[in-house]
């Protein structure tokens, strides 16, 4: 019987690797490695839908958040937010005087589903651009399938930076619109002047990268590696005992924040153990940037008065642009009878993902058309008036949104108080200058420079400066 | 003894002048308007000025403001909020509050301002508690300002718990004075407190400076430091031991608390209830439901709800489990692996249900008050009481499981059930109703486990299934069908877990624990406590 | 030739023969066709079912493999998604070596290495460059896994529900492990941005039509193999250890090679849909080894029907359409549908949709 099965998986074997020799005589040509990118590019104009069906009918815009699994905690508002956005630009006659029709489908936080949807939206359902994607892995998923189909990807979700792409347009923060000026202000006498930093995260990309970035930036200001704890747990860690005691040990007697990338779940019995354990703001004060009015929804807040979180926007912020916004949302809310619609709260993936959709349609006004390619080249010129009050450019360049920092702490009532902010909207760095490898890239898709990490300018011209 | 009543009497009134010295300022006038504002500086200012008035009102002024109560009215009076939007008066005699009613803005630094003011505040306050509390804050920074009012406060100090910590306020300040014996009375304080907090400063004392000279000139105090720095080593080393062993003991109970449930429906039933973590899950929104409840019917009793959670939990899961094997599991026994795929589909449905009735984001369920916060019994380690409460809680409810199956007449029956069906049968044991009840009790179970986990964690449509295959684990490593192998199991998976994560960090002591089950059920099959006989071929 | 065809006749009989070879030609061939045809023809299909139905193909190939050990062994394992995902992770680090310098960071390593940074190739990447190597790891870890594992199992005669939950504890741990960002393995965010395999770019339509034809022509390799086993006296060995263990051992037959045999052959198939699937999905991390993703695998083989080889295929086929399908038209229901479909199936299918279509027929 031995015998047998050896020669059925060689045989196996000889059948796999003689049909892989296939491919080539029946279908494409064999594409060297460095051809096999513009291979897509070129490929990718004519695979590009081209929505010339009718041009007096709706324009299908894809929207690709969980609804269900892990991701559904954070994602199912954004959904929301954008059908409420989507519905307003309806109510207000639609872009190029046609309705826009929101195409909802859920990944269910699967990573490899993420790319299978993003490719049914665009192949199937020929949308004009897509909002979705939170949590680096998902983008990082869809990534490829935006690129070869040439499809339009708003992210709104703050990250880890070191990307810039031709098909994405990032509407989160990058690592110096939030992670440094948090902990500069942290270093601050009023931010009280921490010697001591604990980086805790939870193990994936996102916290690593920022970490990585922070532990560069914080050495620059001269402070020694033995003052820097870094930590990582498992997605889903519920049991902080041990952690919160080693930062007590590690920070007695010594000024020290605590800098936290832990991820949704894993947030409440953090902040519980730490309550719980007597580590109050005014001794240890953590700064999260993954927790935001959302999520302390689902957090008794009143032993975190005090905790701090770096954001680009906060429901708090008094301006009549977020009063609006606020009140929009509960309307909306309440008209569609969400969950518990009176307790909605607004938070900054939200804002930008409104800020997206608006820029898009702009966008889409100015180019006269819903062609990709062209509203590509159009957004990067847009601003748009955000809720938090300031006028908000999109950088052709990088293709990250401008966006102003704020540094607020918990309040008893679920809601951030702002301590400090910048003045104005800050320029996203897609590479990070902190990281070695990074800090001689550019990202810059406008001419000659046209790409998103290079060295040198793809096309050559006289005197051509990038700006980083 | 006429001498001695005179020699009282007037010890009396000295004392009594004392305290009207004590409190010259005049409790009816206290502007707080400069707490409200905008620059930071001026509140600074304000906090400084009212802290200098040394009194009751100031101490309660600030308090009120560092609790976020404080409002102040347009002629600037203090007043605190209260329950229901009312306002009580802090000053005597002033009339009802003025709109419009301005809350001082407080943050960290702020706290940082405070929090040592209103200690010494209330370092004569007769209130041995509060003392105490005021005596910790002071001893977490130095404050070379409230030195000399501590040292005051420690001549007249009895209580010996209070003293420590006074003496370790001073110790701070003391610790870089020119007088020798200051320094060395310093250190003597630092090595019987053992406060880990002081590391830093006497490992700077034995530090030599560029030029290889000692920052510390004069030996003693050298050998005093390094004494006690050894001592603060050999504490902290002892504590953080004990600290792993309450950490090991409480994540047991937590995985004990979640296990229980399965050890019935799994281990007495052999239904593979991969809905298990769903009734967690719905046990956990019971106590929310409750809490919510509570907080909108009786306010004033809102941190009694926990204790209506619990029947609730086990109501609301165990009719849930009772449903599910009505409806689904009592056509599939005797066929485990189905009951898996069963189960399974169920809990997606569950899942989504909760998401719809409560959307998808977690929900808040707060410690109540006598829940929240903790003691230190030694330096550095907290007994959390909600950690403590756990752990108790578990005990009980495995009191009551045991209670249950071995001492009442539905018990006598589930065992009969279980172990040998058709001569149950035979003996007029309805079975069906047997295992519907049996179910029902291990699904309520399973909601008792919720409550637990909600006071812990996040509540939300996902938390079961971070619990399942934790809770698969005790049960199957304990010996399936055997109450004592869960106990067993929870708590030697639990405090495995916490001794080896200092080491191995979390993630990698996690997997050493499964490759250990891993391991362990291959060489013992049947689990720690294995069954006897005929019950352990049925699998 | 005829002694040829005798031997081939118990694997299936001659008509059997003919209508398996037309399935597998259409399967194989159908799909590449119409998605050939010019776009505006009313037949044609997207380019992204392709991709899709070629996902599907991989799935329903693990499904047969589940089938084989569930089916016909009564060993239920729910922690398959281990050899599909180490299958899946041996392609998708050849696939990475193949990005070359192309990558983000235009080094040499891989991207996430670059970000951990790392300065050279940990020594189990090494071979990796070497796409006949990958291949063989893709079938062969997996294979070795499942030996070693099933051994220690086995021997201790580990049954049932015991071995359904160890294994449940070895994709778990395994997911702990593959996440952590040291492991070497991408952690969480895992191996993407692949560019190109084996010289040919992936998403350029011939490789796409090739990865798919490979697919089916893989699941159609998978069930005669199984179906060759099964057929087997090793076949008939098997299912008399699943109805009656110990009566085959008082038999004087050893259950654990025959058990080892059968869960290594297994894990094989699935390491092998798992390299497969990767280039077709462009992403491996492991998510695909959360302990519910392998619950999942068992749960197309219950909807399909076990012990049938055609149930379990169909089962994977008619999940993941009916997953794909809902959570667009109903992204609220989707749960729901599918709940109820498995508990419906267990209910009142019990073996499955080709049980339930064989009584329809009667």
């Amino acid at each position: 019987m031995k015998t047998r099965t050896a020669t059925i998986l060689l045989s196996l074997l000889g059948a796999i690797t003689g049909a892989c020799k296939g491919p080539g005589s029946e279908a494409a040509p064999a594409a060297p490695a460095e051809s096999a990118k513009a291979a897509a590019a070129t490929s990718a104009a004519a695979a590009a839908p081209a929505p010339k069906a009718d041009d007096t009918g709706p324009i299908k815009v894809g929207i690709l958040h969980s609804l269900s699994g892990t991701m559904a905690i954070s994602e199912t508002s954004l959904k929301d937010v954008a059908l409420m956005t989507i519905e307003k630009i309806n109510a207000a006659g639609g872009v190029l005087h046609r309705k826009l029709e929101p195409v909802v489908v859920d990944p269910a936080s699967n990573w490899p589903l993420f790319a299978e949807k993003a490719r049914e939206l665009i192949q199937k359902e020929h949308v004009s651009v897509v909002f979705g994607c939170w949590t680096s892995v998902s983008r990082k998923s869809v990534l490829p399938v935006f690129e070869e189909l040439n499809g339009l990807l708003f992210y709104p979700v703050q990250y880890e930076g070191e990307e810039s792409s031709y098909n994405v347009f990032y509407t989160g923060a990058a690592p110096n619109q939030q992670a440094i000026p948090a902990v500069e202000y942290l270093m601050s006498a009023k931010g009280g002047g921490a010697k001591k930093w604990v980086l805790l995260g939870t193990d994936y990309v996102y916290p690593r990268t920022t970490n990585k970035i922070l532990n560069y930036f914080l050495k620059s200001k001269g402070v020694p590696e033995s003052n820097i704890m870094e930590k990582y747990t498992p997605f889903g860690h519920s049991d902080y005992q041990t952690i919160v005691a080693d930062v007590k040990k590690f920070a007695a007697g010594t000024p020290t924040a605590v800098v936290s990338t832990i991820n949704g779940d894993s947030n409440v019995p953090f902040y519980k153990e730490l309550a719980n354990q007597g580590l109050k703001a005014s001794d240890i004060p953590v700064v999260a940037f993954s927790v935001g009015e959302e999520e302390l929804r689902g957090i008794d807040t009143k032993p975190l008065v005090g905790h701090l979180a770096a954001w680009n926007y906060f429901m708090s912020i008094d301006t009549p642009e977020n009063k609006k916004f606020i009140a929009d949302w509960k309307e909306y809310a309440k008209a569609k009878n969400l969950p518990d619609a009176d307790k909605r709260v607004t938070n900054d993936p939200m804002e930008a993902t409104y800020i997206g959709i608006k820029m898009w349609a702009q966008a889409a006004e100015q180019a006269g058309t819903t062609d990709i390619n062209a509203v590509r080249q159009a957004i990067g010129y847009q601003t748009v008036r955000s809720p938090s009050g300031f006028t908000i450019p999109m950088d052709a360049k990088n293709h990250h949104l401008h966006k102003p920092v704020f540094i607020a702490e918990i309040k008893a009532d679920g809601q951030f108080q702002v301590v400090w902010k910048t003045e104005g909207p800050i320029r996203a760095q897609a590479w990070s200058p902190f990281i070695p490898e990074s800090s001689k890239k550019i990202a810059d898709w406008t001419f000659p420079w046209a790409c998103g990490n290079c060295t040198e300018p793809k096309f050559k011209t006289e005197g051509a400066v990038a700006e980083k | 003894m006429m001498q001695l009543f005179r020699a009282l009497l007037v010890a009396l009134v000295a004392v009594t002048l004392a305290f009207v010295r004590e409190a010259r300022a005049d409790s009816t006038v206290l502007d707080a308007s400069g707490l409200c504002a905008t620059e930071g500086t001026d509140v600074a200012r304000a906090v400084e000025q009212i802290a200098a008035r040394r009194d009751a009102l100031a101490a309660r002024v600030l308090s009120a403001m560092l609790d976020g109560d404080l409002r102040v009215d347009a002629s600037g009076a203090p007043f605190l909020a209260q329950r229901g939007d009312t306002y009580q008066a802090l000053l005597a005699g002033s009339g009802a509050a003025k709109p419009p009613l301005r809350t001082p803005v407080v943050d960290n630094q702020l706290r940082r301002q405070l929090e040592p003011a209103i200690a010494g505040l209330r370092l004569s306050v007769a209130d041995d508690d509060i003392r105490l509390s005021a005596a910790e804050d002071l001893a977490k920074h130095r404050n070379d300002e409230l030195a000399p009012l501590v040292r005051k406060a420690l001549q007249s100090e009895k209580n010996a718990k209070i003293r420590e910590k006074l003496s370790l306020a001073l110790a701070q300040v003391d610790l870089s004075s020119d007088d020798k014996q200051k320094r060395l009375g310093a250190l003597a304080a630092i090595k019987s407190a053992a406060d880990a907090t002081f590391k830093p400063d006497l490992e700077r004392l034995l530090l030599k400076d560029e030029h290889g000279v000692f920052r510390e000139a004069d030996a003693d105090v050298r050998r005093a430091a390094a004494s006690a720095l050894g001592s603060i080593d050999s504490r902290v080393m002892l504590y953080s031991m004990v600290g792993n062993l309450f950490y090991g003991l409480s994540l047991g109970s937590v995985l004990l608390l979640a296990a229980l449930g399965l050890a019935i429906t799994f281990g007495l039933m052999r239904v593979i209830n991969m809905a298990h973590g769903e009734l967690l899950m719905i046990g956990a929104y019971a106590t929310y439901a409750v809490e919510k409840f509570f907080q909108a019917h009786f306010p004033a009793h809102e941190d009694l709800y926990l204790i209506f959670a619990v029947p609730a939990a086990f109501c609301a899961a165990g009719a849930v489990g009772l449903l599910i094997e009505r409806t689904v599991l009592r056509f599939l026994y005797g066929r485990p692996l189905e009951t898996l795929l069963a189960t399974w589909g169920i809990s997606l449905m569950l899942i989504q249900t909760v998401r719809l009735i409560f959307g998808a984001q977690n929900v808040t369920v707060a410690n109540p008050q006598w829940l929240a916060g903790g003691v230190e019994v030694l330096p550095g380690f907290v007994l959390t009481y909600s950690r403590v409460a756990v752990i108790l809680f578990s005990g009980v409810v495995v009191a009551f499981v045991w209670f249950m199956l071995q001492r009442t007449p539905l018990g006598l029956h589930v065992r009969a059930v279980t172990q040998n069906r058709d001569m149950a049968a035979g003996m007029g044991i309805s079975t069906r109703r047997v295992d519907s009840w049996t179910f029902a009790i291990g699904s309520g179970v399973a909601g008792l486990g919720g409550v637990a986990l909600s006071q812990l964690g996040n509540v939300g449509p996902e938390l079961g299934q971070g619990y399942i295959v934790d809770s698969f684990m005790v049960v199957v490593l304990g010996g399936v069908g055997k109450l004592s192998g869960t106990l067993a199991g929870a708590f030697g998976l639990g405090i495995a877990n916490k001794l080896l994560e200092p080491a191995a960090g979390a993630v990698l002591g996690k997997i050493a624990i499964l490759g250990f089950i891993i391991l362990f059920i291959q060489r013992r099959p049947q689990g720690i406590f294995a069954l006897k006989g005929r019950a352990a071929e049925v699998t | 030739m005829s002694a040829a065809l005798t031997r081939l006749e118990p694997v299936l009989p001659k008509r059997g023969w003919a209508a398996f070879g037309a399935v597998a030609l259409l399967s194989i061939l159908l799909v590449p066709a119409l998605n050939s045809l010019s776009p505006s023809s009313a037949l044609h299909l997207p380019d992204y079912l392709v991709t899709l139905f070629g996902k599907f193909l991989c799935y329903a190939t693990v499904a047969i493999a589940m089938d084989l050990l569930w089916g016909y062994a009564g060993i239920l394992s729910l922690g398959h998604g281990v050899f599909f995902a180490i299958g899946g992770y041996a392609m998708g680090m050849c696939l990475m070596r193949a990005i070359g310098e192309a990558g983000v960071y235009r080094s040499k390593l891989p991207d996430f290495m670059v970000f951990l940074d790392w300065k050279e190739l940990p020594w189990f990447w090494r071979p990796m460059d070497n796409f006949a190597f990958a291949l063989v790891a893709a079938l062969a870890v997996p294979g070795l896994l499942a030996y070693g594992f099933g051994f220690l199992a086995f021997r201790s005669r580990i049954r049932g529900v015991y071995f359904s939950i160890i294994t449940q504890a070895l994709t778990f741990a395994m997911m702990l492990l593959f996440f952590r960002n040291e492991t070497g393995l991408g952690g969480n965010n895992g191996l993407t941005d692949f560019k190109q395999i084996y010289g040919y770019p992936l998403h350029a339509a011939g490789t796409k039509h090739a990865l798919y034809m490979l697919s089916a022509a893989g699941l159609c390799a998978a069930f005669l193999i199984c179906r060759f086993v099964t057929t087997s006296k090793a076949g008939r060995v098997l299912r008399s250890i699943r109805d009656q263990e110990s009566r085959v051992m008082f038999l004087g037959y050893d259950p654990t090679r025959f058990k080892l045999f059968v869960y290594t052959l297994s894990a094989v198939i699935c390491g092998f849909a798992g390299a497969l699937y990767v280039p077709q999905v462009g992403i491996i991390n492991p998510s695909e080894l959360q302990p519910s993703n392998s619950i999942e695998m068992a749960i197309w083989v219950a909807v399909g029907g076990r012990g049938s080889l055609i149930g379990a295929p169909l089962g994977a086929f008619v999940v993941n359409g009916a997953k794909s399908w809902f959570t667009v038209a109903l992204p609220n229901a989707w749960l729901y549908i599918l709940g109820l479909l498995f508990v419906a199936v267990t209910l009142f299918f019990p073996r499955g949709l080709v049980g339930a279509l064989s009584r329809i027929r009667k």
